[in-house]
C-alpha cells in the first residue's frame, strides 16, 4: 500500500454546504476503491498563484491516503469530470517520508553518540592554553 | 531588467548574507571586505523534508520573476537544492507558486 497526498481545488463561487457534500463523495470514492483516508484537510480559500479557468482564488482541500494505483486513478478520473474541481494533483509521499524518518533516526543516532560534542571538543583547548600561560 | 529587480527583492534576507560588511574598511589594495558565510537553511533548522504545500518557506527561495534561485545567492546544499527544486516545481503545479509573474 502506498501513501499519497491529493490536493483539489475547488471553484471559489461553490457554496460551503456543496463543498461539504464534495469532500464527503470524495471520501467516498476512497473507499470505494479500496484505498482508505487517513485525514482530510481543508486548507481554505487562498488565492491562486496564476488564473485557473479563469478562477484567481479557490478552496483548497487536502486528502492524506493510502491506497494503490487504482484508487487514485479512480479519484483523478471522478476529480476530472467534476466541474467543480478546477485543479489537482496527487503525490506519492511514502519513500519521502521514509527518506526523511531514515535522517531523523540517523541524527538522533549521533546525537545520542556525542552528547554535545562542541563543548566537549572545546573543553580540552582551553586548559592546554591555559597551562602554556602559566608556564 | 530580468537581473536588476532581484536584488532588490528581499533586501533583508539578501543583504544579511551578502553584506560586504564595511568592517574590514581600510585595505586599499585588495578587495579584503568579510563575506559572510552562506549556510543552507535546511541544514541549520534539521529540515529532512520540504514541503510542497509551505508555499511561504518556498516563496523565499524564488526571484521576483517565479524563477527558481540558484545555490551561489542562497547558499542552500546540493541535496536541499534538489529536494527545494521539486517542492517548488510541485507548488506550481498546483497553484501555491507562480511559473511566472505577469509584470
Amino acid at each position: 500500500m502506498r501513501k499519497y497526498e491529493l490536493i483539489f481545488i475547488v471553484r471559489p463561487d461553490v457554496s460551503e454546504g456543496e463543498l461539504e457534500k464534495l469532500v464527503a463523495q470524495m471520501q467516498g470514492v476512497v473507499t470505494g476503491a479500496g484505498g482508505t483516508v487517513e485525514k482530510v484537510e481543508r486548507m481554505g480559500k487562498r488565492r491562486l498563484a496564476y488564473r485557473v479557468r479563469r478562477h484567481r482564488e479557490g478552496h483548497y482541500v487536502l486528502f492524506v491516503l493510502t491506497g494503490g494505483g487504482e484508487t487514485v486513478k479512480e479519484c483523478e478520473r471522478r476529480l476530472k469530470v467534476n466541474d467543480a474541481v478546477i485543479k489537482y494533483i496527487t503525490v506519492r509521499v511514502d519513500e519521502e517520508l521514509k527518506r526523511a524518518e531514515k535522517l531523523k533516526a540517523a541524527r538522533a543516532k549521533r546525537a545520542a553518540a556525542h552528547p554535545k560534542s562542541k563543548p566537549g571538543a572545546a573543553a580540552p583547548a582551553i586548559p592546554a592554553g591555559a597551562e602554556a600561560a602559566a608556564e | 531588467m530580468g537581473a536588476s529587480p532581484t536584488p532588490a527583492a528581499k533586501p533583508a534576507e539578501r543583504g544579511a548574507r551578502k553584506s560586504a560588511t564595511a568592517g574590514g574598511g581600510s585595505t586599499g589594495q585588495r578587495k579584503q571586505y568579510f563575506r559572510r558565510r552562506k549556510v543552507c537553511k535546511f541544514c541549520e533548522e534539521k529540515i529532512d523534508f520540504i514541503d510542497y504545500k509551505e508555499a511561504k518557506l518556498l516563496s523565499q527561495f524564488i526571484s521576483e520573476r517565479g524563477k527558481i534561485l540558484p545555490r551561489r545567492l542562497t547558499g542552500t546544499c546540493s541535496p536541499h537544492q534538489h529536494l527545494l527544486t521539486r517542492a517548488i516545481k510541485r507548488a506550481r503545479n498546483i497553484a501555491l507558486l507562480p511559473f511566472a509573474t505577469e509584470l
